[in-house]
């Protein structure tokens, strides 16, 4: 094709094809509002307008299994309650435990795991994938797994546990004893979210610039002295950023746990989703567990606005 | 000789012996990890003896028997009854009646699957479509109070989702969208969409202004320049944003057990109730979770370069 042909084709196909009227007419305010528009009607109906019929129910006696029943308000009687509730303060004191034990682990590991990668060896990128696929998992079938490996006789854990300690494998019940039931769902959390940490850390550590290390070994620093002073300090906000997100997912925990002990044994790992799961839809208790979800709702608010301005923090740099 | 090693690379680069040692707890890291995912895809190929033998067996001759009751519904019947039938048909029939067994019919699990495919699709397409528009404008134009609808776009995936299940339960009661594809694809959408939104207004960020503004000199309207011009230069970004969706959609439990019972119910609900006789079937619920996670590896490789954007709503990019 000559150079003339494919000048004239360009030319051709540069130029915008006619369009009517009304749409070259539209001011940007239009096309912005047009664009924004069935986003948020689309929130409003399935997340707000929800959000707002449980405050509502959250005052009344309403019942789902008894639809008929006249429906009366109550006031602040469920609040007081669920706020008097010793179930309730023991759900919060389970999901705590969870949620404190599993960043901790999950920040340490994760944090460990992404310095050592940052040692960029030979093959990194190759096992950073690998170990990355634990949290790419379906939580629920992630449990349900797990309660394959946790079982007492034929389970991998407890023989890989007995195998290095001599413990008899079927001496001890990961999942159906009390003191340990609450470490089982750790163990399995930090299993699979530890990749995540550790994603979030290792941009942190390679965000931060070589000539600062340069300048420091210069300086004769220690290797010791510019992990506290250089390391640790510049990826801290990523590292607060990771724990925040863990936090917030942690707190709302459901699928994983409810698989793996079903919030057994008694009531030990029964954490404040799962409470609010049996009182709305096994106890068909609604006004009751409205209340509750707005509890929970404004908690986990909380820490989202904390979140956002960390993580405005974090973007700034 | 330590003097010759240490200056012989860069201060900043980390000395071999360094990188070896970090190598090696690296990788024994990743293969402890590994392990039960290994063990699961290896009990999907166990008989059911085998899956529940002590010690756990970790040399074992491969059976299809997982994968034949992950597909099926057998029944049990007196050896005559079984003598009396023909040759068996296919290796599963086979397999079955070797356990005194008939195979009675298809199992619920192709149709969950479906089910989950139908649903994790639509509400990805859906989703991604709704904030690809929203991005953009919130990219480029000037919106009032823009903060905070964004702020407010997130939050909506910050609520616990038993929380919003109880009013969606009785909403969809109402008006009839209780255990329908179409009512978990508009629940996922709006669950994904604040993904969307906040993840491709990152990749549109990116895209400079200025490609826009010369194909409006040139005479393309305000429309035209979105859809020639930058939807193309933001495919990268649409396909990462998009598998993420997809993922969540696939993934999730929490919606779907409690808004889907029969017609509608997706495959996570589905793999835990997957029982033989006494007790869990582990070979098939093996088989199942296999077949359920291959996608999600699928995935995790091709995504690997983006999971950070997307795992932080875009908060860091790299």
């Amino acid at each position: 094709m000559s150079t003339i042909d494919l000048l004239a084709t360009r030319a051709v196909k540069a130029t915008p094809p006619a369009l009517s009227k009304a749409v070259r007419g539209l001011s940007d305010k239009t096309i912005a509002w047009i664009f924004i528009a069935p986003t948020i009607i689309l929130l409003l109906a399935i997340n707000i307008f929800p959000l707002v019929w449980t405050i509502y129910l959250s005052f009344t006696n309403y019942a789902a299994n008894r639809p008929n029943r006249p429906v009366m308000n109550v006031g602040l009687k469920w609040y007081r309650d669920i706020l008097g509730s010793p179930e309730v303060w023991a759900a919060m004191q389970a999901t705590a435990h969870f949620v404190f034990w599993t960043i901790l682990f999950q920040t340490l590991i994760g944090f460990g795991l992404a310095y050592l990668i940052d040692r960029k060896f030979k093959g990194h990128a190759f096992w950073t994938t690998i170990i990355l696929i634990p949290m790419m998992l379906s939580p629920a079938v992630v449990g349900n797994f797990w309660k394959f490996l946790y079982q007492p006789q034929i389970g991998l854990f407890n023989y890989v546990i007995s195998f290095f300690t001599g413990i008899e494998p079927s001496s001890f019940e990961m999942l159906g004893s009390v003191m340990l039931a609450p470490w089982a769902i750790v163990i399995v959390d930090t299993w699979m979210w530890t990749p995540y940490v550790m994603l979030i850390c290792l941009a942190g550590l390679r965000s931060i610039p070589g000539y600062i290390y340069e300048a420091a070994e210069v300086d004769r620093a220690s290797n010791w002295r510019q992990f506290w002073s250089i390391t640790l300090p510049m990826a801290l906000p990523f590292i607060m950023l990771a724990v925040l997100f863990r936090g917030i997912e942690n707190f709302k925990m459901f699928d994983m746990v409810v698989l793996l002990t079903g919030g057994g044994p008694g009531s030990t790992t029964e954490l404040a989703s799962i409470t609010l799961k049996r009182q709305a839809f096994e106890a068909y208790r609604t006004g009751y567990s409205s209340a509750f979800a707005i509890i929970l709702f404004v908690a986990v608010f909380g820490l989202a606005n904390i979140y956002v301005r960390t993580l405005n923090r974090v973007k700034q740099r | 000789m330590s003097i010759t090693l240490s200056t012989a690379h860069s201060v900043v680069e980390p000395s071999l012996l360094a990188k070896r040692s970090a190598g090696f707890i690296v990788i024994v890291y990743a293969l402890i990890s590994m392990a039960p995912l290994f063990w699961i895809f290896a009990t999907g190929w166990k008989t059911p003896p085998d899956s529940i033998s002590y010690p756990p067996k970790i040399v074992f001759n491969p059976s299809l028997e997982g994968y034949c009751n992950l597909f099926t519904t057998r029944t049990r019947q007196t050896t005559d009854y079984i003598n009396a039938l023909g040759p068996p048909q296919g290796t599963c029939d086979e397999v079955t009646r070797r356990r005194e067994m008939v195979i009675a019919g298809a199992s619920n699990y192709a149709p969950r699957f479906v089910n989950s495919l139908i649903i994790a699709f639509g509400s990805t397409f859906l989703a991604v479509s709704l904030g690809v528009f929203s991005a953009y404008a919130f990219s480029r134009f000037k919106i009032p109070l823009a903060d905070d609808l964004l702020f407010f776009i997130l939050s909506t995936r910050m609520m616990p989702p038993i929380a919003v299940a109880i009013p969606i339960y009785l909403m969809y009661r109402e008006i009839g969208l209780s255990d329908t594809a179409l009512g978990m694809i508009l629940l996922y959408t709006a669950v994904n969409v604040s993904l969307a939104v906040w993840l491709l207004k990152g990749f549109i960020d990116e895209i400079p202004k200025e490609y826009e503004e010369a194909a409006m000199i040139d005479g393309y309207t305000r429309l035209h320049a979105f859809f020639k011009v930058v939807l193309p230069q933001a495919a990268t970004g649409i396909a990462a944003t998009a598998i993420f969706c997809l993922i969540f959609a696939w993934n999730e439990f929490a919606f779907a057990v409690l808004l889907t019972s029969g017609e509608a119910q997706t495959a996570p609900p589905f793999i835990p109730t997957i029982i033989g006789e006494g007790g869990m079937d582990w070979p098939a619920v093996g088989a199942g979770t296999t077949l359920f996670l291959i996608p999600i590896l699928v995935f995790t490789i091709l995504l690997r370069k983006h999971l950070l954007r997307g795992i932080t709503f875009g908060a860091v990019r790299k």
